[in-house]
């Protein structure tokens, strides 16, 4: 790959110019709408690309990508380390994701707190864990040789989940926090996920985001969920990324920037995908609470990245 | 039974194994919360891993998708599926196995190009995450003496690939990716394609009778002489001149260089 000498001006290298995540609203990329964004008078934030996307050598995807990450933050969220894994971290794919932030300089990685590996190949969903000691000392672990590799710190997100597990001992925000505290990575709390949890295991949101450690969130997801029942015929939500965010998750995330201040915020939007105008409205949605909320929050306005 | 109990399997085998089939019940451990019960929860995960599996599977291959009817696919990427479930989270490289599995279903014994037609398919999502590089210039070869032309080799560019057939595979390929209709073509025809990315677009050319030989020996490291020699023994008819023209427009090759033979005994 070529690659320039460092540029004293922005620290990094004169590839790629530096850009943070604003504490805006951004989109997760598709590539049906890279030529709008490219366009659009009305510029989104930032986007965010499923790392294992631009795990080709190269073509279209990075001609693609490389065009958006000149002009826009970018944000490489992984969806197949599968952290919570029993057999360890897969080195192939862990040096293919180093690979892929080394192209392309992202501002912020990030992860899920899931697996999605196991002898039987790869499930292609974020698989839960239950919260243990046992569990955390190897997502610590995990969480540990990634960000080392990496030379960065990363952030963890907290999962839609469907099950329980009689071996859980911790609750998911105390689990959480001290993965957060042990690594010394950051958090990225998706609160639609926080909402069909709550909603899928009896919890309250606003008690689970209490006891959440909301000082360490860097970056917040929103996304839509379907709705279907359970065994007993009780709601259950299931986490499925293609439509519009509920107005119950606005109201969380209206509470969670209350007290945060304004953060990165993602939209997204990966099955069913619509037209840009659409996906940029919801954005539009989200940039009207920060502005409105951000600035008169408990914690005060922060910038996620450094 | 106590849920740690030394000698059971790994929680995550218990939990894969449930997965991946349906006549199992939920893995021990596994509930609702306050013991509510999670078939129907437990089955959410088996649904999306089983949907978008065959959805990456249908992604990779919608000529033969097409072909078949996406009712009969689906049903026949979930065998497939259970036979060579994908090892890597980079999905854009899975199926390498199904034209093997094709050859061997018996359903789809009807239908002889149908493997062909899915190593095109699988050659085509190869050729467009290929590296990026520039195709041979034509003034590559101009700027070579006319008395070296014939001990020129050739470096393959990285979205290459080529697929011979027995079948017209190639016109299947392209009519059914192109929404056109198949009955004009005659389907035991045999062919061969040539997959490329010339600029950004992957493409794809059925070779006339012959081209296959010379690119197949040029790409393997074959001097140009000997590659046309080998193709004109074969193939009698071979035309030389356009099949040098058609090399340079699809863009087989980024490179060309004198063979070390040549460079080490001048004359």
């Amino acid at each position: 790959m070529m690659r320039s000498a460092p540029d004293p001006q922005t620290g990094g290298t004169a590839r790629f110019p530096s850009l943070p995540l604003p504490p805006r609203a951004g989109a997760g990329l598709k590539p049906e709408h890279v030529d709008q964004i490219l366009a659009d008078t009305q510029r989104i934030g930032f986007l965010e690309v499923h790392a294992e996307n631009y795990m080709g050598d190269g073509g279209a995807p990075h001609r693609a990508l490389t065009a958006i990450r000149r002009e826009f933050p970018l944000s490489v969220h992984g969806v197949g380390l599968s952290i919570g894994s029993e057999s360890g971290i897969d080195h192939a794919h862990l040096e293919r994701l180093a690979r892929v932030v080394e192209r392309y300089e992202p501002a912020m990685v990030s992860e899920h707190l899931a697996w999605s590996s196991h002898d039987a190949g790869y499930f292609n969903d974020l698989l839960p864990v239950p919260y243990n000691a046992e569990t955390l000392a190897r997502v610590v672990a995990h969480v540990g040789r990634i960000q080392d590799r990496l030379k960065r710190h990363i952030l963890i997100e907290n999962p839609s989940t469907y099950v329980a597990f009689e071996e859980t001992t911790m609750s998911e925000a105390d689990f959480i926090r001290e993965i957060a505290t042990r690594s010394g990575c950051g958090l990225l709390l998706d609160v639609n996920n926080v909402f069909v949890s709550a909603t899928n295991h009896g919890w309250k949101p606003l008690q689970y985001l209490r006891r959440f450690p909301l000082e360490l969130v860097e970056e917040i997801h929103l996304a839509g969920h379907a709705e279907d029942t359970d065994d007993e015929g009780d709601v259950l939500l299931i986490d499925a990324h293609d439509r519009p965010v509920a107005d119950a998750v606005w109201k969380l995330y209206e509470i969670v920037i209350s007290q945060t201040g304004a953060l990165p915020t993602l939209i997204e939007w990966d099955n069913d995908v619509p037209d840009w105008p659409v996906l940029r409205r919801e954005a539009r949605l989200a940039d009207a609470i920060l502005d409105r909320l951000g600035p008169a929050s408990l914690l005060g306005s922060r910038h996620a990245a450094e | 039974m106590p849920p740690s109990e030394p000698a059971r399997r790994s929680a995550q085998s218990e939990f894969s194994a449930a997965l991946i089939n349906p006549d199992l019940p939920p893995p021990v451990g596994v509930s609702g919360p306050r013991g509510k019960g999670a078939r129907k929860r437990f089955a959410v995960y088996r649904n999306t891993v089983t949907v978008t599996r065959i959805d990456a599977l249908a992604d990779i291959f919608p000529a033969v998708q097409r072909l078949v009817g996406a009712d009969f696919f689906r049903g026949m990427a979930r065998i497939y599926l259970a036979q060579e479930p994908p090892v890597s989270a980079v999905l854009f490289e899975y199926g390498q196995g199904l034209a093997a599995f094709l050859e061997r279903f018996e359903p789809v014994s009807e239908l002889p190009y149908l493997p062909d037609v899915s190593r095109l398919e699988r050659a085509w999502l190869d050729a467009f995450h290929a590296a990026d590089a520039d195709p041979l210039a034509p003034a590559a070869l101009g700027a070579v003496p006319a008395e070296d032309l014939g001990d020129l080799t050739f470096t393959p560019h990285p979205a290459a690939r080529m697929v011979r057939s027995r079948t017209a595979a190639v016109s299947i390929f392209s009519a059914s990716r192109e929404q056109r209709p198949l009955e004009t073509i005659r389907p035991l025809e045999p062919e061969d394609g040539l997959i490329t990315r010339p600029a950004h677009e992957v493409q794809v050319r059925l070779l006339p009778p012959g081209a296959a030989d010379f690119f197949k020996a040029l790409m393997t490291g074959a001097t140009l002489a000997e590659a046309a020699t080998l193709a004109l023994g074969r193939q009698p008819g071979f035309d030389l001149p356009a099949a040098i023209s058609a090399m340079l427009e699809a863009g087989i090759f980024s490179a060309c260089s004198l063979s070390p033979a040549k460079t080490e005994h001048p004359q």
